[in-house]
């Protein structure tokens, strides 16, 4: 890369240290690198180690901010989302039915413009009891103006926790972003992880501004007052235009973060593997990639041309991109990690996305869609070999039905 | 219990919290307004009053945050705001979250050196659905946090107001709501006895050094607990009894009246504790005292039309249960717990 140029090596070496960390952890290192300023927890597995590791640098002096045990996930979220109209910078989070618990927060923070982070540790909602991902809990809020990323890695967790702070906080934006990690696989998981400068962060991280949205008394505004049928389609408008900006914002700050760290993520929206020359892919989100990469490389071996196509960000969802470059492909599978009962076909919620970004585009091929991995089971290699030739087939021009649960009990 | 002044000040961070001394009576009152006109309560609404004199009493360096209800949806309308302090709506069973975020925020970005060093006043508001019912976890949560400088005030008409008048934890027995009409078959739809919830916070709360009772007809009083709330230190709670015309079903002329009414009968005591010492204020303390005595609860009731549909008896079993309050509690008027249990037989 030409601008890694201006930073040699060396000097990287010596600011940047490497460390053997969860997702979880990556995270709240993320946290204390951006300097946030009010942090608020409550259990749920599998989120929750974000919040142990949280706690330990406040208890060791290693993080300043106000650490706040909150008595539910509807407080935690409302705390935030005060603090941060207030000027501070916010983190929280939560998985599962816990995220569910704070919903009506949820609803109101993007309509505030109030740019909250946080952790999604995804987990299958319960009834019946189960602590494994799921990503049904995250999706519930794509309608209502979060931005939803979903991350592999905890490097990569690591690295889009402060791209969320400078996309969410961008004026432009002012949108809140929640990092889906996956429960347990990245939750609990470690990685190698690079673990940025802090006077690199400072660069690529400006401080919080609120600008004239800011709740001081220096500032005497009123905010959300009752608006009715008058105002409230011009207000939702501006929220969507919002979201619509922040293609752009993510775009300029995946720039800057490569230029500042050195680390390339290629395309923002998604990741491709092996697609070059794949006649078929898969698409799918956070770390199924793992056993899907695999499989694809002994496909590879025995001559199948397969790829891969690993969706970061759901909100904003990049249609046009991903339409394009799904359109080179003769068909493909979609792999979804949550359900979304009575949707067209019965497919889960990010078959029906890709379906309607690639037919809106004018795209002819077969999209078929997989329910795998729910509640946390494992996605293995046999499951990824079986989506291939699936889609193998329907490139062929066989029939397949257009939705189909994998590594399901009979 | 109470944590020291020293300590306090060690955990706010604010050398010294708001210092805002009482008002010495009506005449001395500020001529400021920062609740001006614009908001479209009814005519004769105490709550709007409670607002009005709340924030005229903390002053300009306010941040005040509203949950849903009448104070929200007939008081802040998009373009014809009344507030002239910054002022934020929060959902409905938020008032405490509400209070505890923004306090949290003041507190580490002053720091922090993000913001200037000055103390603001955190004023969260409820009402009685937010509040006693729906917003209890959170306001009780926030009551346990120490350093965390904010009021939170319960704004109780005795309903949820707004959304046309239904029965809370707050409505008194057998009011006529919308939840609650009296019928052919059942004359009294509403059996709950009204939530003691004032002295729930206050006997709950050991760390809070101020909670309250007031009702905006004794102006001065209400707005002085107000501004000690602001000025002890910690999180603080305030709870306001509101005549309001349209729930209660009065000639607004009355409102002022009726919140005496409910002083002079012993159903609503005005008291506070300030750092786990209990004081009864005004005519309250001289019923204690039995410097005056008790009116009959007949007075307030038949003044207000969602009592209309109670016979005699009702109003009979509503003076005995106003009777017990004063009678058999532990600290009359305050705390729901007998001193013995009547009729008590040892077990043989
Ligand atoms: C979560 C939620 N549930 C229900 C409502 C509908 N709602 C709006 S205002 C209101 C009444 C609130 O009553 P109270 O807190 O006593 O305030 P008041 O209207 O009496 O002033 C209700 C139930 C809401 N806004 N939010
Ligand atoms: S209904 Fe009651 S509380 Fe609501 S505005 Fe009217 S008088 Fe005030
Ligand atoms: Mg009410």
């Amino acid at each position: 890369m030409a601008e890694a140029i201006a930073t040699p090596p060396a000097r990287e070496a010596a600011t940047e240290k490497t460390s053997l960390i969860t997702g979880s952890e990556a995270i709240a290192i993320a946290c204390q690198l951006a300097d946030v300023d009010v942090i608020t927890a409550y259990p749920i597995r599998p989120y929750d180690t974000v919040m142990q590791y949280v706690s330990k640098l406040v208890a060791n002096g290693e993080m300043d901010c106000e650490y706040i045990v909150a008595e539910g996930e509807h407080s935690q979220f409302e705390v935030v989302k005060h603090a941060c109209a207030c000027g501070a910078r916010v983190f929280t989070g939560s998985s599962g039915v816990g995220w569910m618990y704070a919903m009506e927060a949820l609803t109101v923070t993007p309509a505030l413009r109030i740019p909250v982070v946080a952790m999604v540790g995804n987990r299958a909602l319960d009834d019946p009891g189960a602590f494994g991902v799921e990503h049904n809990d995250a999706l519930a809020v794509r309608d209502l103006g979060w931005q939803l990323v979903w991350v592999d890695t905890a490097q990569e967790a690591l690295d889009t926790a402060l791209i969320a702070y400078r996309v969410a906080e961008d004026r432009r934006v002012f949108l809140p972003c929640a990092i889906s990690c996956d429960g347990a696989f990245l939750t609990h998981s470690q990685g190698i992880v690079k673990v940025p400068d802090q006077a690199k962060v400072k660069q690529f991280l400006p401080a919080y501004d609120r600008g004239d949205l800011l709740l001081h008394p220096d500032n005497p505004i009123t905010v959300a007052p009752q608006a009715n049928e008058d105002w409230l389609m011009e207000i939702r408008r501006q929220t969507a235009a919002a979201m619509e900006r922040s293609p752009q914002v993510i775009r300029e700050a995946y720039a800057s973060f490569e230029k500042i760290f050195g680390r390339s993520y290629g395309n923002p929206f998604f990741e491709e593997y092996m697609t070059d020359d794949a006649d078929i892919v898969l698409v799918g989100m956070g770390t199924l990639s793992m056993p899907v990469k695999v499989t694809i490389r002994q496909l590879r071996a025995e001559g199948k041309k397969v790829g891969f196509v690993r969706m970061r960000w759901f909100r904003p969802f990049a249609a046009e991109e991903l339409a394009k470059s799904l359109g080179r492909f003769k068909a493909v599978g979609v792999i979804d990690r949550d359900f979304s009962l009575g949707a067209p076909y019965s497919s889960g919620v990010l078959a029906t996305e890709v379906r309607a970004a690639m037919y809106g585009a004018g795209a002819q091929q077969p999209v078929i869609g997989f329910i795998a991995g729910l509640g946390g089971r494992e996605v293995t290699v046999p499951d990824v070999r079986r989506m291939s030739e699936i889609i193998s087939a329907a490139a062929e021009g066989k029939r397949q039905p257009p939705t189909q649960w994998i590594g399901l009990r009979e | 219990m109470a944590v020291s002044d020293r300590e306090l000040a060690e955990l706010t961070h604010l050398k010294t919290p708001q210092k805002l001394d009482p008002f010495k009576g009506v005449k001395k009152l500020p001529l400021e307004e920062y609740f001006t006109s614009g908001h479209r309560t009814c005519q004769g609404c105490e709550s709007a009053l409670v607002m009005k004199l709340m924030v005229k009493a903390a002053g300009p360096r306010t941040i005040v945050l509203g949950s849903t209800g009448c104070m929200y949806v007939a008081n802040t309308t998009y373009y014809s705001t009344p507030w002239v302090v910054p002022w934020m709506h929060t959902q409905l069973g938020s008032s405490g979250s509400a209070a505890l975020g923004a306090s949290a925020a003041v507190r580490a970005l002053i720091r922090k050196k993000k913001i200037k060093d000055e103390p603001i006043n955190i004023i969260a508001f409820c009402g009685d659905g937010g509040g006693a019912d729906m917003g209890v976890s959170g306001i009780s949560a926030t009551l346990t946090h120490p350093e965390y400088n904010c009021l939170i005030l319960m704004y109780d008409n005795e309903s949820y107001a707004n959304t046309d008048i239904q029965l809370s934890g707050s409505t008194p027995y057998g009011a006529h709501t919308t939840f609650s009409p009296p019928g052919t078959k059942k004359r009294i739809m509403h059996h709950r006895w009204k939530k003691n919830f004032a002295a729930m916070m206050a006997a709950g709360h050991p760390t809070c050094r101020f909670v309250s009772t007031v009702c905006m007809s004794y102006p001065v009083l209400a707005m002085n607990a107000v501004r000690r709330a602001l000025s002890i230190g910690g999180p603080t709670f305030i709870h306001s009894l509101d005549p309001c015309p349209k729930g209660w079903d009065y000639d607004p002329m009355l409102s002022h009246e009726l919140g005496e009414i409910a002083v002079e009968t012993g159903i609503w005591p005005l008291w506070q504790v300030e750092d786990g010492k209990l004081a009864l204020i005004g005519k309250t303390r001289d019923i204690a005292d039995n410097r005056f005595k008790r009116r009959p609860v007949r007075d307030y009731l038949l003044k207000q039309g969602r009592f209309a549909h109670f016979t005699d008896d009702d109003i009979d079993y509503f003076q005995a249960k106003v009777d017990e309050t004063w009678k058999k509690w532990v600290v009359p008027g305050v705390i729901p717990i007998a001193k013995e249990v009547d009729n008590d037989a040892p077990p043989v």
